[in-house]
């Protein structure tokens, strides 16, 4: 115990030194090239927080100059009066134009904008670009890692499966980390918020968006570059499965309190004022709480990696022998954190979800609570 | 806000909910179902087995009792068995005492008498004998004595004499 109070101390002791040393070494470097260093993070960042075209895995600039990428290509499908499907390629990481059935596209900040032939881009004063955007549904780096996603998926629990035949009941290999979760999924999530009546219509979403959402969230933690589940779109995708699965499955009692919250408990002209207040909550609790289930993925995984990153550029922008280690020491505990947030929003998004279809699947025994109503 | 919409992709949501349901229904067919099925049949096998452990502890239980209970019984009879033993043994040596001791009494008497009568016989044939031989001493000592005329004069005044100090 007092072993690691005292580590606590010099670690905070250290680190408020790396600082106050490497920021000595900042004002010796010229303005300049910090700027830069700083400014060039910063749009890493942003674009590694984007989705891409591409599936590059890194890029380093030649020595005459050229900026290489190494990874592989994605097809770009585009609704524009018609469908138009060409290889990602054909931008060059935004440097050049892509033409397809007639018409110019540009990439900029990782959209797609259609052009005229020389390229021309027009930006609104906020420096957002105003050219008219066709309906983009390629096959982007996301699309691509959920795919890849899917077929491990598919490829660990059907196997999984299969093993339960092949050995009388009994997991094999990755089933056998892999089972004890899914029972955990149905014993302390599904059953106790959902009910044991009616838990197995739900388990088949509640483990899907589980290992979906966890997969997802560790392999961002992957060199590789991945945020998918940092993307508004992917969670928002997530939560409206969520939010139609309450209502298509909800029973009449749930939506009976939706719209008569107090039931028989007081009589309809006590009723009246209260709900002028009580049913647009209720009703607007619809929407908030699939809401803050997108909301609260999407905010987790990138600030994650927000701060990730930004620890990783500290150690360029610190360059010293104090700061550097440091800052590396720290993006290592912030990975070894991110790790456990992984699994932590992906417990909470099925954890909410199946708390959310138990307040749905809910029937209530009205025989029971009338009397003990009845003198409120 | 803004740029939460502004970051907003359809077409990324539109694979994301494709793929996604696309996913979930593979999933259901090919893992969930047979994996939720085999775990639901597994835990009702060990219920089963659990159950039909108790069941046989039960019954265990139940023979172990009734094999107390026979052993009990058993030992009991054998208890009574031996005790009945004992006290026909002990009637039996009783009655063999008491018989013997009849008996024995019954052949002292009889011996009683026999010797009584041997003795009777034994002492009337002494008597005979001795009074044959008394006779025949007599009628010698007689014969020798009357032979000699001083010596039966002496004997009578021997006789004589004894009758006096009487």
């Amino acid at each position: 115990m007092r072993s690691l109070f005292t580590v606590k101390v010099l670690l905070f002791c250290s680190i408020f030194l790396g600082f106050s040393l490497s920021a000595e070494a900042k004002e010796e470097t010229s303005e300049g090239t910090k700027k830069d260093i700083k400014t060039e993070i910063k749009e890493y960042i942003d674009h590694h927080l984007k989705d891409s075209h591409d599936f590059s895995i890194f890029s380093y600039t030649a020595d005459n100059g050229e900026h290489v990428y190494v990874g592989i290509p994605l097809p770009v499908i585009l609704w524009d009066n018609g469908l138009q499907v060409f290889s990602s390629s054909q931008f060059h990481h935004g440097e050049t134009l892509a033409q397809a059935g007639g018409n110019y596209y540009a990439l900029d900040h990782g959209k797609i904008y259609r052009t005229d032939a020389e390229g021309t881009m027009t930006y609104d004063e906020e420096g957002h670009a105003t050219n008219a955007r066709p309906i983009d549904f390629s096959i982007t780096k996301n699309v691509m890692m959920m795919i890849i996603t899917g077929l491990l998926m598919l490829w660990l629990f059907s196997s999984l499966a299969r093993s339960y035949a092949k050995n009388n009941g009994v997991p094999t290999g990755a089933g056998r980390f892999f089972e004890p979760i899914v029972l955990y999924i149905r014993d302390d999530i599904a059953r106790p918020t959902i009910g044991e009546k009616r838990y197995k219509k739900y388990m088949p979403f509640l483990l899907t968006i589980f290992f979906f959402i966890w997969f997802l969230n560790m392999f961002g933690l992957t060199p590789l570059g991945i945020n998918v589940t940092g993307n508004i779109a992917i969670t928002f995708g997530l939560a409206l499965l969520t939010f139609l699965i309450t209502n298509f499955t909800g029973t009449k009692d749930y939506w009976k309190h939706l719209v008569d919250p107090l039931g028989d408990a007081m009589p309809w002209y006590g009723k009246l004022p209260i709900y002028i207040i009580l049913v647009p909550i209720e009703l607007l609790g619809l929407i908030i709480k699939p809401f803050a289930l997108l909301i609260r993925l999407y905010a987790n995984m990138q600030a994650g990696h927000i701060v990730l990153m930004s620890l990783i550029g500290l150690m360029f922008i610190f360059k010293s022998w104090i700061g550097s280690p440091l800052s590396f020491f720290l993006a290592f505990a912030i990975t070894l954190i991110e790790i456990l947030v992984a699994l932590l929003q992906a417990y909470i998004f099925t954890m909410l979800s199946s708390l959310y279809f138990g307040f749905a699947s809910e029937e209530h025994d009205h025989h029971e609570e009338e009397p003990e109503l009845a003198h409120l | 806000m803004d740029k939460l919409l502004n970051d907003f992709s359809f077409g990324l949501f539109v694979w994301q909910t494709l793929l996604f349901v696309l996913l979930l229904l593979l999933l259901y067919k090919y893992a969930w179902k047979p994996i939720l099925n085999a775990v639901d049949d597994r835990e009702e096998g060990i219920k089963n087995a659990l159950a039909a452990a108790e069941d046989a502890k039960k019954e265990m239980q139940n023979v172990t009792a009734d094999s107390e209970k026979l052993l009990q019984e058993a030992r009991g009879e054998r208890e009574a068995m031996l005790k009945e033993a004992r006290e026909l043994r002990e009637k039996m040596v009783a009655d063999a005492k008491e018989q013997a001791k009849v008996e024995g009494d019954k052949m002292i008497i009889q011996a009683k008498a026999t010797i009584d009568s041997e003795k009777k016989a034994a002492v009337a044939d002494i008597k005979n004998q001795v009074a044959d031989l008394s006779v025949q001493i007599a009628e010698k000592v007689l014969k020798d004595q009357l032979a000699d005329k001083d010596k039966q004069l002496k004997l009578v005044d021997d006789m004589l004499g004894d009758l006096k100090l009487n």
